[in-house]
Parts: structure tokens; sequence; C-alpha cells
């Protein structure tokens, strides 16, 4: 394929370089990828609400400041897509989820604002699992996002629209959340980097709440320069988040050396099995294609057992309900969102009840459900407890790996994108999608997923990078030296011939 | 450990969530599923293992008392279901 030319094709970094030479404005960026929106959304459902009025006023003020010759930030006029989880002043924001219908924030997140101040340009909010509960985006209230690589099939979750809409170049940068893989799994199926930031690194403020210690806001983007680009203007302490670390942030740009000599890379063995099922054997052959990349490049690589990964999916599938039915209590039809229609005299449990029941999706009540089960008197120690016990043997088995390697190793999913419908079904069969990630957010720990391959049908396959806390410089840079030696990361999806196919027309417009 | 279909009705109170007899039927059986995966953990010796609640072990974070600004009424009750004089409005609590 050739390389790309159209603006909508190009990344952050490049768009920003024009951007710069006043080659393009940024209105003529937001027009091409706006343009681009028109032509693929309807088969691809990325995004639940386009802000378009909103958009060309940024835009316009972008190219007024540059105009009038003012320093702008490397990012200014870069048009972003929002995860509609994040709270936008005077933008609608419901979580994809009927409880919060027409629910209009007084106030931004923290890195709304962030984004703000840096001048990107806002696209629109884009679909997700109802409240980031799924690992497809079928849980949305709002229907599911196709995958722009194969439109039979889903394009991961929970920020499955932020990384279709990348991966297809209906935004140029988008914003996901990561509780339990919901960056890295989308971007792996999706054919993008995605990056969950150490739990800290970045503040939640604004974010609607899943589950508070192990909820964290990213970055999915083209590559890993966007990645770092994103990162620099995401992180930073914030007093209104008591979880966010208050630690220098470097600028992150710098890591972006192709060097990682001397590295010392781990496979983590349970990543390639869990409990002794191992992943897909084209997913398992990438990964270890791209270990011996590392070593080409000089890294010395070796296979690490984590034994307490084996129990991660229950360690997560009970504390993760357990904070989520706590955070959830809100949505009772009093402050804001829906409000179930009032049948004559009843009183406010039943309001409470009748609210929530019409106001949820089935993932979401099952997840209450677990969760105040878990929860509830004369379970505790042996659920809730127990799990945040293995937590911390969990978390002991990352430090104990990271005293002999650098940066860990695996897949990021144990399967290629798998087909609408197919897991919906089986929550369970569900659930085990996330085996590969969900450990990273169990022990607070950074994580990136970047494109190290194909399947035979041409699906990505995403590697994942997972770091020591606060490591995000050795992600990047082992990210961009591994991106640097291959081309995965230039292939483009191709979902208009997709769609002319379906039609029976061969005709190229891409 | 099986929850048995009145358990799940009382888990369904407690949550403030109201069931139909056919969610009521399927959660208790999907529920039984999820619990029995999480036998696996019990597999595993945890004495004197400290619980971990949290990633970053952070606590008492404080700062200055001062005033700030905050919402005013009408941005606070803007996306009430139903507002009266100035306050949220919900069913009788008191009878």
């Amino acid at each position: 394929m050739s390389a790309p030319t159209a603006l909508h094709e190009l990344t952050a970094a490049q768009l920003s370089d024009l951007l710069a030479r006043k080659e393009v404005s940024a209105r003529e960026v937001l027009a091409a990828v706006y343009a681009r929106i028109d032509e693929v959304e309807q088969a691809l459902h990325c995004y639940v609400l386009l802000t378009r009025e909103v958009a060309e006023k940024q835009a316009a003020e972008v190219d007024e400041l540059r105009a009038r010759g003012e320093k702008l930030p490397a990012l200014a006029g870069v048009p972003i897509a929002l995860k509609d989880i994040y709270c936008t002043k005077g933008i609608v924001t419901t979580c994809c989820s009927h409880i919060l219908e027409g629910f209009v924030p007084p106030y931004d997140a923290h890195v709304v604002e962030r984004c703000r101040a840096n001048r990107l340009v806002f696209l629109g909010k884009t679909n997700m699992d109802e409240f980031a509960m799924g690992s497809s985006t079928e849980n949305s209230c709002r229907g599911p996002s196709r995958n722009p690589w194969d439109l039979e099939r889903v394009p991961g979750g929970s920020s499955g629209g932020s990384a279709a809409a990348v991966a297809a170049s209906e935004a140029i940068l988008a914003m996901g959340t990561d509780t339990g893989g919901s960056i890295r799994q989308p971007a792996s199926l999706c054919g993008v980097v995605g990056l969950k930031p150490t739990y800290g690194r970045v503040s939640r403020y604004g974010v609607i709440a899943y589950a508070s210690s192990l909820d964290q806001v990213g970055p999915i983007v083209k590559d890993v320069r966007d990645c770092a680009l994103m990162l620099s203007v995401l992180a930073g302490h914030d007093p209104r988040d008591s979880t966010c670390l208050d630690a220098p942030v470097p600028d992150y740009t710098k890591s972006l050396l192709p060097e990682v000599k001397g590295l010392r890379v781990g496979l983590v063995k349970e990543f390639m099995e869990y409990r002794g099922v191992g992943v897909e054997a084209e997913v398992g052959a990438a990964v270890r294609a791209a270990v011996a990349r590392f070593e080409e490049l000089g890294a010395s690589c070796h296979e690490v057992s984590l034994p307490h990964l084996n129990y991660s999916i229950p360690v997560y599938y009970i504390i993760a309900p357990a904070e989520a039915s706590s955070n959830l209590a809100r949505y009772d039809g009093v402050q804001y969102g829906y409000r179930a229609r009032a049948a004559g005299g009843q009183g406010i449990i039943e309001m409470y009840r009748n609210t929530r029941n019409e106001g949820f999706g089935a993932e979401v009540k099952r997840r209450i459900m677990l969760g105040t089960y878990t929860l509830s008197a004369g379970y505790y120690d042996a659920y809730y407890l127990k799990a945040a016990q293995v937590r911390t043997l969990i978390r002991r088995d990352f430090d104990r790996a990271f005293e002999t390697c650098d940066v860990l190793v695996g897949p990021v999913s144990p399967t290629v994108a798998f087909r609408l419908g197919e897991k919906t079904d089986d929550p369970v069969q569900m659930y085990l999608s996330d085996v590969c990630t969900i450990p990273v957010n169990l022990g607070g720990l950074p994580g990136m997923s970047i494109p190290c391959g194909f399947s035979s049908h041409g699906l990505p396959i995403g590697l994942q990078l997972v770091g020591r806390p606060l490591s995000e410089e050795t992600l990047i840079r082992a990210g961009y030296a591994f991106e640097q030696s291959t081309d995965f990361h230039r292939r483009r999806a191709t979902p208009v011939q997709q769609v002319d196919g379906r039609r029976g027309a061969v005709v190229w417009k891409g | 450990m099986r929850l048995t279909p009145e358990q799940v009705e009382h888990v369904a109170l407690l949550g403030r969530i109201k069931l139909t007899e056919e969610e009521r039927e399927l959660f208790t059986t999907q529920l039984n599923s999820i619990l029995g995966h999480f036998e696996q953990l019990q597999q595993l010796d945890t004495t004197g293992v400290p619980p971990m609640s949290h990633a970053v072990p952070v606590s008492d974070v404080f700062r200055e008392d001062e005033r700030a600004p905050s919402l005013s009424p009408e941005e606070a009750l803007q996306n009430a279901p139903e507002q009266a004089r100035n306050c949220f409005q919900v069913p009788r609590v008191i009878e």
C-alpha cells in the first residue's frame, strides 16, 4: 500500500508540523476528518455524538491565534475524539447508558481541561460499553461499533469507539479509559497504539467512575510518537484527585529513541498461557516474533513466570464489581439523568428500583448484583478480602519480575477481534478476553499496546509492554524502537472498500 | 456456596434493582457460574498476606481549607429530573 497522503490519514505529529509551518489550517484538517467521518461513520458507528459546532469554533480560534503569530502548544488544532465517559462542560455525556440520558455536565474533567488548554479540537464523544463494563462495545445502550478491519467483528472494548475511530482515520487522536484493559484491548484489536499509564499518573477528576482503584485514563493513537505527545499533555498532579501522584512529568518525546541495547525484556509465561490454555496460535507466533525482533535490536530477552497471574480473572471480577456497586449507587433518579415515571403513589425505594431497572443494561446490573453480594455480610471475607490478598500476591510477582526485567511483554488479547454476538451469551467467556490486561490494572502498572502483526485473515495483533510504576519513558522507548523496525503501524484499515464490496461494487476510494 | 433465586432477589433489593422473573432466573444461573469461577482463589493460602485495596499507598491527602467557587444552585439543579423550590424533588419519604 502506498504511503498515506490524505490529511485524515496523517498522525498528530505530522499534522502538528504542517500546522506550525502554516501549510494547512486547523479548519482544513477538521474538514478533512469530518469528510472521512461522513464517508465511513455509518458503517462503523464510532461516535455517539458529533460536536461540529464546538470543533469549528475551536479550529477557527487556533487559526486566528496562529495568524496573529502567537506561540501555540504542539498539538494545537489537532482533532481529538473523547470517550463518552469524560465530563465535558456543556456537552452531553452519557457513558452510553440510558440512566444518564441527556446529562449535561456542569464542569470539565481534568483531562478535558488539559485538552482545551492545549487547543485540541473536539470531534465528538465515542461509543463504549455502558459504564466501561465490557470488552466489545456490545454493552453500549447505543448499539455496537464495528471493527474497521472487518465490519463483522467487534472493535474491542470498552473504549471500542475511540480505537475504531483512530484506526479508520475518523479521528487523529482519541482518549480512552482502562479499568481491566479497555484502552489496550481495543487498540490491539483495531491495530493502533494505546497506553494505560501508571495508576495516579493522570487525574481521574471528572471521569465517570467504574472501579476507582483500577480506573486510569490514557490515549489511543496511531503511533508511539503521538502517544508520547499526548501523555505529555495529560500527565501531572491534580489536587482534585487524591490518588493523583505528585511526581515530576518528563518530556516524553525525549524518549523517542530507537535504542534498546541492553534492555532486559521478559516474556510473561502466564500471558501466553492462562491455566494451561494457550493464546491463539497466530497471536502467540506474532508475539514471539516481536521478542525475536527485540533481541535483534540488542535487547536481552528471557521468559519469566508470574504464577499468581493465573488468579487475576477471579480477583478482578470480585474487586471491580465491588467497587462498581458502590460507585453506581449514585444513579438513583434524584440529581441527574433518567428517572422512572412515577407509578401512582410509589415510594422512594420503588422509584430507585424502577429507575435503576429501566436505566441500567444487563451487564451493569449483573456487576452491581455481583458486587453487592460479595460485599454483603457473611461473604466479605471469603470474596473481597481474599481477592485483595491475592492482589498483593500478583503485585509481588510483578515486583519480583522487575528485579530481572525492565519491560515485560506478551499479547494484549488472547485472540484477534471476535465476531459480533460471539460472546454475548456467556459472561465468563467475555471476561476471559481480558486475561492479559487485567493483571496490569491490579498492579497499578503502566501498559502499552502496539501493533505487532496481522493474522492470516488480515486482523491486527497487539503486543503488550508492561513497566514498573512511572516507567512510561521506558515503554515509549521500547515501543518506539520496535515500531521503527516494523511497518505494522503504517497499515490502514479499509472500511470503505468493505462497504463497497458489500454493495457489490469494486471501487477504490481510499 | 450456591445462590438461590430468593437470595438473588434479596441482593437485588440491597442493590436497589428490580428484576423481572426472567432476569431473576438468568442471573441466578449466571451469578452461580461466575461465583463458581471464584472458587479457584480458595486454593491459595493467603494467611498473613496483607490485603491490597489500592495500587498507590497514599492516605490522608490534605489540602488547605480555603474558600473556592462551587456550583450555583441553578447549575446544580440543571440536570434534575424533578425540582421544586430550588431543591431536588423526590417521592414522599415520610408518611
